[in-house]
């Protein structure tokens, strides 16, 4: 067994969303240290399929930490150990020889299972949806020169715009608090001049939606900040807090 | 088969607004009767059923993650050309027609590339409107780079994430359309067919990949924006869902599949390491404007990178290139990394990779100005490699990136069967043979916000709206042979998984019809894909059942389709006996290695049209007529 991994894994397995789950332990063996932790996770599930049994569900597709689709909470934590890493971006020399990895799906009431590590994030389109925008339509649009923006603003709503909604901040949350997500749009676009005018009509509605969603309330633990891959700083909630402050006073 | 361009006639920079006036218009009024399926939800898929919404249409939307801002589109590093000269360095519409043209080496349409240079500036315009925070330079106006071959710096970015960016936007102006109830969309559904009623595409069978319901939608107009079929190789920098089956199937329905054997093989990617491997990520080709490609001097030096003096180094690029040097084309790029590796002058562990270096670029700017434009790339690099690009050269190697072949579509961006039209990179495209980069990204959006929008009209306003009903029997039986195709495969009961089949496949294919290309090996290829084909259907396994969710049925079914339509590639690479752009055949170079064309017998499009199962498809030509620009054997020196 040249330099494998011999790892047991515990994992989260859930029929669908009616189903009270419990975790089962699977062996992942001689797992070479340069795969990726979905690999190692593939090369189970290749075990579980030739020999009959249903294969452990999770997703993910880009797997170049960009898409946002995979998850997982990987011994508690969302996106396993390493910062500023998704779980498609983690790879399996952060292990050691023997370890015992439990794997469960990112837990919300917001983002109930649909079966084994899948959950469903679809609150978060919603809250997108109510104003994650700026309205304009194709074609209206004026020369992109017509307003510069500084350097700095645009560089910062960049920082916010890197968000890859994949839920980590909620998952991390002991209150299931989308504030870190629904705080980075917010930032983006009310750092950029085409965002001022439905600035504080878009924090009130997304707030509102979150709120709808069932997400919690931020109680200023910063565990989303920790926790998310593309290290979104936390700054974006203060922002997102202003911005639906003098909406609600102006109502 | 019908192969009608319908290409306007007058001088080319005319073309696109003489059209669009004579273009059919929908009555505003009528717009809210029409309904059109849109199948994707990437640049091209997504601004499309925004910009339809927009219009006043109703629109269905399908895309098989679990969100439209999951496409793929999301992983495009570089950026997304436009020809707005901000630059003030000589560009302009017809630089980057005439740069499109060559860079394809001569097999796209002149007139679809004219209109796609000229609609690039709104694109950006739009972009920026929308939110997308490019990069800009101090005095706060938009900043530009150069990219793979060109010479002028027309290409915008928002770092080394544009496609995220993009993607965004587009995003949030669907979400708009859907809050306002102009889009329906639907997540987590795979479209498994197209219907065909009355010779025309008249919907689509979905699969509900939570629920397993399989159900037919009608409508006035079908779109596909489906992407790419990279994932052919198996390996390759597209996402794990990334697949051919919505094209494959509407091409068995009657739709043409024009030139497959057009695919880009990006000469930046991790290389490979072992076997176990489940995809290949790529560098973004940003880095060559910085980094310099070399391999060692002497075959077989195993010395680590930074103990090989300079004169030691080839950097094969620069030395045969001299004016172009690491900014070639990507096919030129990408078979000189393999031509120094099977020279035995490799490195990498496999001896398949060469050496991407930041060493001068970094003592000449500086580490800081290096981070800041390749800051995340560096940063995946390391992630993936636990090498630091800061401090020793990157190792890469080509991969399986884009494919310019696609579904055949006319000037309006249908196919031949009437109704169905194709975008994005799920079309045929605008790229011939290769596709110049930064690229893919402003065809997407070109076809999606500010072509298909119109030309749609011109179909929908001869047809007449209403058509939503999906009882008919053409429905029925679409539906039934979904189902009957789920039912064999969950039957089978095998040994083997569908990615076992999909990688032997996909390594035969790369093999065989990858960077180089033969006679002997394309037709070895042609005889094994159908004996693997067969033990597929023999010997795969599928647990589990049809009802709910199932990502190991989904696999098999998305790989089915690939063991097909393997096929069709290596038959479209053996029947074009010539090289252009990303298809080099070994049969036809010139004295110094490069691609020779052979413009009297294969300057058209090959289009395949399906004759059934187990029968050998027709192959259709359209001409390619070039008026503007002069056919010239592609000169990097
Ligand atoms: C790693 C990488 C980097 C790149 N970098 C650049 C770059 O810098 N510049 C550039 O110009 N181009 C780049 N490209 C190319 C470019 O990103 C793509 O060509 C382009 O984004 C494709 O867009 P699309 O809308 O056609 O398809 P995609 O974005 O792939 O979208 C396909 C859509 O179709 C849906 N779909 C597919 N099949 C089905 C089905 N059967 N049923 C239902 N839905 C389905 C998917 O869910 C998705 O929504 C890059 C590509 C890759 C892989
Ligand atoms: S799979 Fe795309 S971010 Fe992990």
């Amino acid at each position: 067994m040249s330099g494998g991994l011999n790892l047991t894994l515990r994992v989260w397995r859930q029929n669908g969303p009616g189903d009270k789950g419990r975790i089962e332990e699977y062996q992942a063996k001689d797992i070479n240290p340069n795969k990726s932790f979905l690999e190692m996770l593939d090369v189970v599930n290749e075990g579980l399929i030739t020999s009959g049994q249903d294969p452990i569900e999770f997703d993910h597709d880009c797997r170049e930490g960009i898409c946002g689709m995979c998850s997982l909470v990987i011994n508690g934590n969302p996106h396993g150990p390493e910062r500023g890493t998704t779980t498609c971006q983690l790879h399996m020399r952060s292990f050691s020889d023997g370890d015992v990895i439990t794997i469960e799906p990112f837990r919300a009431g917001a983002f109930p299972v649909l079966k084994d590590l899948m959950v469903d994030r679809s609150a978060f389109d919603r809250v997108t949806q109510a104003g994650g925008y700026v309205s304009i339509r194709t074609g209206a649009a004026p020369d992109a020169h017509a307003t510069p923006v500084g350097k700095e603003n645009a560089d910062a709503a960049f920082d916010a715009a890197t968000c890859i909604g994949c839920g980590a901040c909620v998952a991390a949350c002991k209150n299931a608090s989308a504030m870190l997500f629904v705080g980075a749009k917010v930032t983006h676009l009310s750092l950029l001049p085409q965002g001022q005018p439905e600035r504080e009509e878009r924090a009130r509605n997304m707030v509102k939606q979150m709120d709808e969603e069932g997400f919690g309330n931020c109680t200023n633990q910063y565990e989303c900040e920790a926790a998310c891959p593309k290290e979104i700083s936390r700054n974006v909630i203060s922002n997102m807090n202003g911005d639906f402050l003098l909406a609600s006073l102006r109502k | 088969m019908q192969l009608d361009a319908k290409i306007p006639s007058g001088p080319i920079a005319e073309k696109w607004d003489k059209h669009r006036f004579n273009l059919k218009l929908v009555n505003p009024a009528n717009k809210r009767k029409y309904k059109i399926i849109v199948v994707g939800s990437g640049l091209a898929g997504g601004s499309a059923a925004a910009t339809l919404g927009e219009l006043g249409y109703n629109v269905d939307c399908f895309c098989f993650q679990d969100s439209p801002r999951r496409a793929h589109s999301i992983a495009a590093q570089g950026g997304i050309n436009a020809a707005k000269n901000y630059q003030n360095d000589g560009d302009s519409v017809y630089r980057l027609f005439y740069d499109t043209v060559k860079g394809g080496d001569y097999r796209s349409r002149e007139a679809n590339v004219h209109r796609l240079a000229q609609v690039s500036v709104n694109i950006i315009d739009q972009c920026v409107a929308q939110g997308v925070p490019f990069a800009r330079e101090y005095g706060g106006l938009l900043a530009n780079r150069s990219f793979g071959g060109a010479q002028v710096s027309r290409t915008f970015y928002a770092r080394g994430q544009t496609g995220q960016q993009l993607l965004l936007g587009a995003y949030s102006a669907l979400s708009r359309q859907i809050s306002v109830g102009q889009v329906n969309m639907h997540t987590r559904h795979e479209m498994l067919d197209i219907v065909v009623q009355d010779g025309r595409a008249a919907g689509i069978v979905t699969r509900n990949l939570i629920t397993g319901e399989i159900r037919s939608h009608a409508a006035d107009a079908v779109v596909l924006a489906t992407g790419g079929y990279g994932n052919v190789f198996y390996l390759s920098t597209n996402a794990k869902g990334c697949n051919v089956t919505a094209t494959y199937r509407a091409y068995k329905k009657g739709a043409g599949f024009a030139n497959p054997c057009y695919t880009q093989i990006h000469p930046t990617c991790i290389p490979v390491k072992g076997d176990y491997q489940s995809k290949l990520t790529l560098m973004s080709e940003s880095l060559r404007n910085d980094g310099r490609v070399w391999v060692p001097l002497n075959k077989g030096d195993k010395r680590p990178p930074d103990q090989i003096p300079e004169e030691e180094r080839d950097y094969y690029l620069e030395r045969k290139y001299p004016s172009f040097g690491n900014l070639v084309p990507r096919d030129v790029a990408s078979r000189n990394a393999k031509l120094v590796c099977d020279d035995g002058r490799g490195v990498a562990d496999s001896g398949y990779g060469v050496y991407l270096d930041f060493r001068d670029a970094i003592n000449r700017l500086g580490e800081d100005a290096i981070r800041a434009r390749y800051g995340n790339l560096f940063h995946m690099y390391q992630k993936i490699t636990a090498d630091n690009p800061y401090k020793t050269p990157m190792k890469i190697y080509p991969a399986s990136h884009y494919t310019m072949g696609g579904l055949w579509v006319d000037y309006n961006l249908m196919s031949n069967l009437p109704g169905l039209h194709v975008i994005g990179e799920a079309n045929f495209s605008d790229h011939g043979s290769n596709r110049l980069g930064a690229s893919a990204l402003m065809q997407g959006l070109a076809d999606g916000y500010f072509v298909l929008p119109y030309t749609i009209g011109q179909y929908l306003a001869q047809h007449g709206y209403g058509n939503t009903d999906n009882t008919g029997e053409a429905f029925k039986d679409a539906e039934n042979e979904a189902q009957a195709r789920i039912d064999k495969l969950l039957s089978i009961n095998g040994k083997r998984t569908p990615d076992s089949f999909h990688r032997e496949m996909g390594k035969l294919v790369w093999d065989k019809c990858g960077m180089a290309r033969n006679e002997a090996g394309l037709k070895e290829a042609i005889e094994k894909i159908p004996a693997i084909r067969a033990e597929f259907w023999e010997n795969v396994a599928v647990v589990g059942g049809g009802e709910g969710i199932n990502a190991n049925l989904e696999r098999a079914g998305r790989v089915a389709d690939f063991l097909e339509f393997g096929e069709l590639l290596c038959r479209d690479a053996l029947e074009r006996r010539e090289s252009c752009g990303g298809h080099f055949r070994e049969e036809h170079q010139t004295p110094e290695g490069e691609a020779l064309r052979d413009d009297e017998n294969f300057c058209h499009a090959a289009v395949w049209e399906y004759q059934g199962q187990n029968a050998t498809p027709k192959r259709h030509q359209e001409e390619m007529t070039f008026e503007n620009v002069k056919l010239t054997q592609r000169s990097y020196k």
